[in-house]
Parts: structure tokens; sequence; C-alpha cells
């Protein structure tokens, strides 16, 4: 390992040196493959990862994520904040500045007047714009000059930098999309295949869900880059030939999202033609505890606050079940170098970490045994603990995908070893995650006792993933069950937090409430986390540069990529 | 003949539009939603907007009615416009919810490759397999037919998925002979790239033509068989026709009516594409857009690429039933 790891070291310290000396476009072609085909251009139009990572290498925000959740500015000067005067000391405006002599790929200046028309263009209620959330709250984007724009924001933002930031609301041209405002935004196609950017490269073909060809954009704000000439990025087929493409052929240099079974993806790394690199976010694998009663008998009232769940409502259960799982080995099986047991439902960034409930990492069925004959959960003749007639009977969802069922599978032997008996069921993730109040099986409706699924926030702010679990987010008839609130939560100190937090602006103030609401999560066994999961990804080991990057899209430095030498 | 023809086509109408109608009750009615691959990070309420700038928020029937104006009226207007200078031609078509832009446009762009890749799968496998079913029937078990029969049986009951990836490890990953991403982009301009095509259409077009022939080698050994007993075949033999005549031409012309209609039928399936043969080469063609379409939740999409399946299935069935009185002068419709 320790050779493999030298030897890695000098070919990056080769490669290094070519990369100095390269000029725009001198390396070619490189062909990236995603096994999901992006099926537009205009990430206003998509909330779909694909899209988001297609389009950034054409369309460029303000600010970004670099690797370790620090935010670098990208089209804007410097990142403002409330010490360098760019934000109001009352949280409620920041002044965004752009850099001088930036051009879009036909040319023309970058201007305010494009940021301005950015947030026209999102905010527009008939546009149907996947991105709003990010420009919520903003009351008026004014430019104070050609290259200055304020935001201001009908409330205090500790956290102003939604509008602007990040891969998700990149900056899109006036001029090309002008006509495009509102319920006329799905026909500009030509414009949402090809939009006019400020990155590294330009589109020249795209077919949507199958192929996109770029060419480096001659007007690039950085002379020397890209290096690559031209990009093939193809998208469909499924994860595993995709990784093959990458890892045992050598057709495609760079795969997304190689999420595949430990052992199938060691042994496509040993084929040596690629490498498989992983970074770790915020996506924690959760299982999802339902405080209210889902029995059919209740109709109407199924799952709602009216009915509390019969036994999971008891703590002490809710700890047993969490006691009972390994975690580690759910991460051996499931993930590999791709998982790390997490026993936080925020597990990043590290000043949001807390070391709390570290004590979930080592599974303890006796302890959970003991536990639950404390709390008067007694073993029935079939094994099965029950108490005044109720018998803890668990009924466990979650989507279709098979390290879900292997997690289902293990889970259900565990509980059963501490007395609890569980039924499986598994939804089709289009069903399950779709939404529909027509729907029974949906992950909002929550039929069931327990559910399983993953689920992060986008940049590195948890204020609003963490005011997920308010009393009011809770889905129900009313609400046509719309909420993320799945675990039906309702805690008014809970809910003082989140309050606090929306008022608070220093960093480490905001750090510590989040970690309370995390642990006040975890304390009381609301939801139990099992794995967190990383971004893994392949690229060729001709391919340098790549710098995987999980708080931004994944293509954030492409500009940076070059073609090593050696090899 | 004609008359049938034209009846046919007549009462084709109402049938189509019966279909179409059937087609988005069943769509609408199934469980599906056009933002449920979304990431969870966007909240319900965009998405509930996402699905109201959609038109989803409209009533069942205008939303039908609605694709039926822009399929059956805007899209043949357009056309026609555009073709003849008429107009501007820009009245609103069948939009694609997955990529906002128009879904003929995109079956358009997709038609080459599903063409060259299934059609010429379709056709390999006949010219492979009648040669099969002659002989193997012919020659009734004999060696060849035995291994005839063990092919086709493979090639009938081995799903792609498995033969598709199997030649992937062998002649992509170990051999490293043809590449195993299919290349929509490529345009053949010379020789040397008309031998990449080649290459990259060989694994697709043997997995497909192998299942294919299958089926068409059983058909034509089973007609074959039907009519070698006959007494016209004794007939020709006693008149003393030398034995290829009376195999390749009496027997062969008889046997082969049955065949060419459900070689006929089958057209249409090349249409739609080998949904599982076009995911493992990447070849991104029509069966592709289908699925991910269904995956998507991207009704209209689903809506008018099923639709003209109906359309093709409709048309080719006439074909074959036309053929059928062509080829055998028994057979008469008026």
């Amino acid at each position: 390992m320790r050779v493999r790891t030298l030897l890695l070291g000098a070919a990056a310290a080769v490669a290094i040196a070519p990369a100095a000396l390269a000029e725009r476009g001198s390396d070619g072609e490189v062909k990236i493959i995603y096994w999901q085909a992006p099926s537009t251009m205009n990430p206003y139009l998509s909330g779909g990862t694909k899209e988001l990572e297609a389009a950034s290498l054409v369309v460029e925000p303000l600010a970004r994520y670099d690797q370790d959740g620090n935010m670098v500015p990208w089209l804007a000067e410097s990142v403002p904040t409330v010490d360098n005067g760019g934000v109001s000391a009352d949280l409620t405006t920041i002044n965004w500045k752009l850099k001088e002599g930036l051009l879009w790929s036909d040319g023309s200046p970058v201007t305010s007047a494009d940021v301005v028309f950015t947030w026209k263009y999102c905010a527009d209620p008939a546009g149907g714009c996947a991105q709003s959330e990010k420009y919520n709250d903003v009351t008026d984007v004014k430019a104070v000059d050609d290259l200055t724009v304020t935001v201001t924001f009908g409330v205090p933002k500790p956290f102003p930098y939604g509008p602007f930031v990040g891969a998700q609301a990149p900056i899109i041209q006036a001029a090309q999309f002008a006509d495009c405002l509102g319920a006329k935004a799905p026909e500009c196609t030509d414009a949402n295949f090809g939009p006019m950017g400020t990155g590294p490269f330009r589109v020249t073909e795209f077919r949507p869900n199958d192929v996109i060809s770029f060419e480096a954009n001659p007007n690039y704000r950085d002379p020397d880059k890209p290096a690559f000439a031209t990009v093939t990025f193809k998208g469909g087929g499924d994860t595993a030939s995709a990784g093959r493409s990458v890892l045992e052929t050598g057709e495609f240099d760079y795969a997304w999202n190689m999420q595949l079974a430990p052992d199938v993806l060691g042994a496509m790394e040993a084929a040596g033609k690629g490498t498989v690199v992983s970074a770790f976010g915020t996506l924690v694998e959760r299982i999802m505890i339902n405080l209210t009663d889902p029995s059919p008998a209740l109709g109407d009232a199924r799952s709602t606050k009216a009915h509390p769940h019969p036994f999971l409502s008891d703590p002490a259960v809710r700890q047993a079940l969490s006691m009972a799982i390994d975690r580690a080995l759910l991460v051996e099986i499931g993930y590999g170098a791709a998982g790390k047991p997490s026993c936080n439902v925020l597990p990043a960034p590290a000043i949001y970490k807390s070391t709390a409930n570290d004590g979930c990492l080592v599974q303890d069925i006796e302890g959970a045994k003991k536990l639950l004959d404390d709390a008067g959960w007694v073993p029935g003749g079939d094994g099965i603990r029950a108490k005044d007639g109720v018998r803890l009977s668990i009924l466990y969802q979650t989507s279709t995908n098979a390290v879900r069922q292997d997690f289902q599978a293990l889970i259900k032997q565990w509980w059963s070893e501490i007395g609890v008996e569980t039924e499986l069921r598994n939804i089709d993730a289009s069903v399950f995650f779709g939404g529909d109040p027509g729907s029974p099986d949906t992950f909002q409706k929550f039929f069931a006792d327990v559910e399983m699924y993953a689920n992060n926030f986008d940049g590195t702010d948890p204020e609003a993933y963490m005011a997920n679990w308010e009393c009011k987010q809770a889905p129900t008839p009313e609400t046509q069950w719309q909420g993320n609130n799945m675990p039906r939560y309702c805690s008014e100190e809970y809910d003082a937090l989140v309050a606090k937090m929306a008022q608070t602006g220093k960093l480490e103030e905001r750090a510590e409430l989040a970690k309370a609401m995390n642990d006040k999560l975890m304390q009381e066994y609301i939801m139990l986390p099992l794995v967190d999961r990383g971004r893994v990804s392949a690229h060729s080991n001709t391919l340098g540069g790549v710098v995987l990057n999980v708080w931004d899209s994944e293509l954030w430095n492409v500009a940076d990529w070059y073609r090593t030498k050696t090899q | 003949m004609l008359n049938y023809s034209i009846r046919r086509l007549l009462l084709a109408i109402p049938t189509l539009i019966a279909i179409s109608l059937i087609i988005f009750l069943l769509l609408d009615l199934a469980p599906s939603d056009p933002t449920a691959n979304l990431p969870l990070t966007i909240p319900p309420e965009v998405r509930e907007k996402i699905r109201q700038s959609l038109g989803l928020g409209d009533p069942i029937y205008i939303r039908y009615l609605l694709w039926c104006k822009q399929f059956f009226v805007n899209e043949p207007l357009n056309i026609l416009e555009q073709w003849f200078g008429w107009g501007s031609g820009d009245r609103l078509r069948v939009l694609s919810w997955q990529t906002r832009s128009p879904v003929v446009d995109l079956i358009v762009e997709r038609m080459p490759q599903t063409l060259w890749v299934v059609g010429m799968s379709y056709v390999v496998g006949v010219l492979i397999a009648l040669p099969i079913g002659i002989i193997s029937a012919y020659r009734q078990y004999s060696w060849f037919d035995q291994i005839g029969t063990f092919v086709s049986m493979v090639g009938f009951s081995v799903p792609t998925f498995f033969t598709g990836v199997l030649v992937i490890v062998i002649f992509s990953v170990w051999l490293g002979w043809f590449p195993s991403i299919y290349d929509t982009t490529h345009q053949v301009t010379d020789w040397e790239s008309f031998l990449f095509q080649v290459r990259q259409m060989i694994m697709p077009v043997a997995v497909l033509a192998l299942f294919n022939a299958a089926q068409i080698s059983r058909f034509m050994r089973a007609s074959m068989l039907d009519n070698l007993n006959q007494d016209y075949v004794r007939t020709a033999r006693a008149k003393g026709l030398r034995e290829r005549t009376v195999v390749m031409i009496h027997v062969l012309r008889n046997s082969l009516i049955p065949v060419v209609t459900v070689i006929a039928l089958g057209v249409p399936q090349i249409f739609g594409g080998a949904i599982i043969t076009e995911q493992v080469f990447k070849v991104n063609g029509l069966g592709q857009l289908l699925i991910i379409s269904i995956q998507g939740g991207d009704l209209p999409t689903v809506q008018t690429l099923t639709f003209i399946f109906a359309v093709l299935i409709i048309v080719f069935n006439l074909v074959a039933d036309v053929l059928y009185g062509i080829l055998d002068p028994r057979i008469r419709y008026d």
C-alpha cells in the first residue's frame, strides 16, 4: 500500500510539471461519462444533479464551494461578509462585485445586468424555476454600476449566500434569455440546450439524454486554460458499464457516481487503468421512525399527529432499535470506501459535527435487550416482545435498490435478535420519492413504522436542513402530504432552536445551535443515522487535476484538468 | 385490394384515437411524478411550482385535448408551413417535460442510430434465419438441425442483458477489439470512419441478430416442414425436377408466405428500439428514450412515442395482410 502511494505521488509530481507549461487546448479531448444522461443545459429548468454538473462546464456562479466546503469567489472579486463590509450589519443586503474584464463565450462583456436578469428569470412564478429556493426572501436585486449588484432580502439573512452561489445558481446571459421569461422558458430550446457561459467550455452540440460535445471557450478568463480542447460528455447506461469504460477498457476518462458494491468496484480498479476517488459530504442514509400510528384502521387520520404510535412513541424502543444495528458491517457490505458509519444526521462540515453520539458505533444487542426488558417489553411465546397486548412488529419500507434491500435484510435479522418482528417492503424510487398525494406509497405519507432513505443539503449551511424537523413541517392531509418532517417530530424546544438559528449571524454560535439540534434528534432517537455516504467517482490514470468536490459540482475545477504525459 | 386497404385505413382512424385516449389515461392514472427524480434538497413548494409549469394543474380532459391539438394539428401544420414557406410554423409543439424540447425532434434525432443498429440486426437476423430454417427442415434431425435448434433455443431464451454484457466483457474488456460505448455523434465520411462505425455496431447488432434469427428460423423451419410433405412436392419430384428446384422454388416459395407476414409484423419493433440492448451498449436510440421518459415521468414523450408505435403496428399489420394477398393468390379480401 505504501509503495503504491509513493508511486502515485511520484506520478503526480511528474504530472504537475507539464501541467504548468500547458496552454489552452493542448491536451486534446477529455471524455466524461455520466450513467444518467443530462436532459438540458439549463440548471434552472431541471433540479437534477446530472444537469447541474453538465451545465457547470459552461455557466458559473459568483462564488462556489471548494473541496473543503470553503466558499471561494468565482465570478466575483471576493466573497462579501459583514467584516469586509459586503454584507450590511442588519444582514438584509449583500453587495457582490464582479471581476473585471469577464466575457461571455460570444465575446460580449459580463455585466451586473446579467446578474439581475438571472434573478428575474428564476423568480418568475410562471417559469417553474427548479432553483427558486436559492432566491427565497430576495425582494430586490439592483445593479449599482456595471460590475456591482446589491441583493436585498425581506428578512435578515444570517447566511446570505443562497442567490448566485454554487452550481445550483449560476449566472445566465440576459441577452440570450431575454425572451424566455416565465411561461416562455421551456420554449427557448436553443438557449436551454446551448447557454452562453463564462466557464472553460462551450456547447457545440447537445443531444438531449445522450451526448454533449463541448469545445474550449475562446473567451475564458485564464488564457492558458482549459488544457483540453474538447469535451465529450456521454450519458446513459448503467453504473457498472460506466465504471467499466473508465477502469477496465479505458475508453472514458471520468465516470460519475460509482455506486457499486465495494467488491465489484475493487475488481474493476484492479485492472489498473483508473483510480476510484471518494469524498464525504452531508449525505446520510438514515432510518426515519414514525412517531404516529400508521394503522390502516385510522382512515384519514393515518400517520398523523392525532394518534401517537403504539410502541415507537416509547423512547426505549427507539433506542433499542438503534443499539441493535452494526453500522460498521453495513458500511462494509454496502459501501466500502464510499461510506463510513454515522451517528449524526448532520455529519459535516467539520464545525457542525457533533461527537456526543458516537456510542452508536458499537452494536450492543445485549444492552438493547436489557433496555426493552426494563421498559416492560417482554418476549411472548413466539419470541416477539409485547406489552399490554402491543407486539413489537414493524413494517420497514424503503426504495428499491440492491444496497437498501441488503440493509433491510441485515437489520431485520438484528432486530429479530432483540425480539422485534420486521416486515420488509420496497417501493420503486419514482413512486416512493414521487410525492404524488394520490399514492399511498410515498415517503411523505409514511404508511409504515420505519423507512429508510438518504438525504443531504446543498452547500455548507445546515439552517434550512435542520429546520426540516420543525413541528409545522410534518406532512399531513391538510398540506397535501408535503413536508420534510417524516417522523412527525414535534418539540417546542427544537422549534425554538430553529428560530434562534434564523436570527444568529455568528458562525460559531450557528455551529453550536446546529449541533444542539442534531444531538436532540439523535438522543431522542427520532431517526437512526446509518451511513455517511460519500461521493465516489472514477478517473483514468492519464487524467490529472481531478479534485473531487462534494460541496459543489464535481466538475467544478474542470478548467484545471490535464492529460498526464507519463504512462 | 385497393378498396380493402382504404377501408382498413379508414377504420384505423377511430382505432388510433381510442388507443391514444387509452394510453393517455393509463399514463395519467399510473403513479408517476416528473419531479420524483429530483434531489430531495428541492423543497415541495418548488416541486409543486414545477408541476404547475408543466401544466399538471389542468383537468385531465384539457390536457388530453391539448396533446391531441399539439400532435394532430400543430405538428403537421408546422411541418407543412416550413416545407412550403407559408408561414412561420411556430405553433406550440408537443414538449418533453424532461428536456423541454419538442418530442418529435427528439425522435427524429434518435431515429438514425435505432434504424442502423436495430434495423441492421433485423436484416442480419433474417439473412441468417432463412438458410438455417431451410436446411434444418430439409435435413430434419440431422446434426445441423440439432445444432440449429440448440442455437435458436439459446438465442431465444438467454436475455440480451446477459449476452450483451457477456460480449462486452469478452470483446471490449479482455480482447479490446470493439468499443463498449456507442458513439452517436460519429459520422461516416471516409473508409476509416466507416470501419469505426462497423466496429461499434458489431456487438449490439450481433446480440440482437441472434435473438431475431432464433425466432424467425423456427418459423421458417416449421413452415418448410409443413410444405415438404405435401403432395405437390411429390408430384414435382415425380416429374423429374432437380432436387434443388423442388426445394428452392416450389417448397421455399410456398413456405415463405407465412414467414413474410411474420417478418412484416416484426418491423414496428425496430422502430420501438431495443430498450435493453440500447441501454447495454449506450446506443441511446428510441428504446432508451422511451425507458428514461418512463422513469422520469415524462408523460408527453411516453404518450407520443407509444402512439407512434401504435400507428406503426397498425400500418404494418395492414402491410402484412396485403403482402399475404399478393403472395398467395388464393387469398382475396374483396
